[in-house]
């Protein structure tokens, strides 16, 4: 069952005040710009054992993604197409908040925006990963670890999963006699067909910031999560938080998740690019 | 997301004889759990739904009360028998999430500031699902709130938009939702003017984006007309509305 809560980070009255005294004047606490995203750091290939992994800064946020790929059955309903996992945990290293135990909502909700981002923007091809249609396919797990958390895990999350895939090396399975499955023990590269990137936006007051901090997340009103794909579309979306929007901020934040993701993909594609 | 057939004919119909502009049938009864403080039942297309509201009501466990407001539980659930193939029973990773926005939806229309220490307690059961059931949820929700009497801003009609065969359409069914290429759920408060819930799977232009958010607006507004006539039908009866309508 959903329930409300109090915010999980306990920012004080006066910090409080002063936070929206600053982003009224358009000056974020940080120094920041409220369109400015915090530096983005992406380093690959850190898990040996991994088919592709990734280690994802962004500010103090901090997220390892490992690929696992193996065979396994189809989805009902979506027999001739490779099966694409994913999940994310926050683990209780990232934050004086955090406990060990099941995910809770906010969790399975980080995971499944994170997920939609992929799945919607039709990053994989799985129509390439089906071995014998309808019963063995590729099985490609993407596992996102929060290693330190300092707010918008929705999107330091998407880069390390993006980043993660891309970097990755899949193994060749061959299939002979048209039933048994053998492992090549050779690698071939994922077939992907776009960058999808995510940007969050959250409402405080009245102003619309990008990026927020942990702090700056215990603040806001609202947020509005924005995938878009390399062609500039938009993939998929989700609203999140108590607060609301009116129409008009919507449409701006959509224009704004369209430009600034282009300069986020160059810079993932840049940084992906060294070394690879 | 593969198109196997056309959902959309040469006359501009849809799979369900619909235009690109037509709700499915929305049947909205209020009142209908007898010891619910207030509940509705929803007809919307095949979707076959009740919410009901307890409270506001004391909270347990105590700790979770809150010393300056009420306390706000939702829980979206599908019975076994709602879908296809059987669903199991236990929570899903998508009800838990649905449950979520479902609660963000409400909560805005809520005055939860004048029941400090409570909790009020909202209950979706899907005993049908047809494509939109966390529209027709929230949609039903709202309308149970106001009848158990909760102090609320406005009521949270919800309805999705979509692109199906390349068109913007209103409200998507189950087929189109499984084989259109693009489904925009929203919550709208009418005279607030305020988005409650927004998501959207599937791939839209910048200009079909706004198409669509246009489109679920619009939708929006003809369910609060719908809500709106479903409660003054319980309080003040037939004789209310045709008053108002001559």
């Amino acid at each position: 069952m959903s329930s409300s809560k109090r915010s999980t980070i306990i920012v004080e009255h006066l910090r409080k005040q002063q936070m929206r005294e600053a982003i009224s004047r358009s000056k974020r606490l940080d120094g920041r710009d409220l369109d400015e995203m915090r530096t983005l750091e992406i380093e690959l290939g850190i898990i040996g054992k991994a088919d592709g992994s990734s280690r994802v800064r962004l500010g103090n946020s901090e997220v390892v993604a490992g690929v696992k790929v193996e065979t396994g059955t189809p989805f009902e309903g979506l027999e001739n197409k490779g099966a694409l996992i994913l999940s994310a945990e926050v683990l209780p290293i990232a934050s004086p908040y955090v406990e060990p135990g099941p995910p809770d909502e906010e969790t399975i909700e980080l995971a499944r925006v994170v997920d939609r981002g992929v799945r919607e923007s039709e990053m994989v091809d799985l129509d390439k990963l089906a071995l014998i249609p309808g019963k063995v396919v590729y099985t490609i797990f993407v596992d996102c670890s929060i290693i330190n958390y300092d707010g918008n895990l929705f999107d330091a999350s998407s880069y390390a999963v993006v980043s993660a895939l891309m970097s990755s090396k899949l193994p060749v399975f061959e299939v002979q006699d048209g039933e048994a499955v053998v492992n090549t023990g050779k690698k071939m590269d994922p077939p992907l067909t776009t960058i999808p990137v995510s940007i969050t936006a959250v409402k405080i007051g009245d102003s619309v910031i990008l990026d927020p901090t942990a702090e700056e997340e215990a603040c806001m009103d609202a947020r509005i999560t924005i995938t878009t794909n390399s062609e500039g579309k938009f993939a998929a979306l989700q609203k999140g938080s108590t607060g609301s929007f009116t129409i008009d901020q919507i449409k701006k934040a959509a224009e704004i998740a369209r430009i600034k993701g282009e300069e986020v993909r160059t810079k993932i594609k840049e940084l992906t690019s060294n070394g690879h | 997301m593969v198109q196997t057939r056309s959902l959309i004919d040469e006359h501009g119909r849809r799979t369900d004889g619909r235009t690109m502009d037509e709700l499915r049938n929305v049947k909205i009864q209020v009142g209908i759990v007898k010891n619910a403080d207030g509940s509705a039942y929803i007809e919307f297309g095949k979707n076959r739904i009740i919410a009901a509201v307890y409270g506001p009501r004391e909270v347990h466990p105590k700790h979770m009360a809150q010393p300056d407001r009420c306390v706000l539980r939702c829980r979206y659930h599908m019975s076994p028998f709602s879908t296809d193939t059987r669903k199991n029973p236990a929570p899903s990773r998508r009800e838990v999430e649905i449950s979520k926005v479902m609660r963000e939806a409400l909560e805005p229309a809520l005055m939860l500031e004048d029941y400090p220490r409570a909790a009020i307690d909202v209950f979706v059961e899907v005993l049908q699902a047809d494509g939109g059931s966390r529209c027709a949820g929230i949609t039903a929700a709202s309308v149970a709130l106001a009848d158990a009497g909760i102090n609320m801003r406005d009521i949270v009609p919800a309805c999705a938009a979509g692109k199906v065969d390349g068109k913007i359409v209103l409200d998507i069914n189950d087929v189109e939702d499984k084989e259109g290429s693009a489904d925009m759920p929203l919550a709208y408060m009418p005279h607030l003017e305020r988005v409650t819930l927004l998501q959207l799977d599937g791939i839209l232009n910048q200009e079909e984006f706004n198409e669509c958010l246009d489109k679920a607006l619009q939708g929006c507004k003809m369910i609060y007309e719908i809500q709106r006539r479903a409660l003054i039908q319980k309080y003040f009866g037939d004789e209310q509305e045709l008053k108002e309508e001559s």
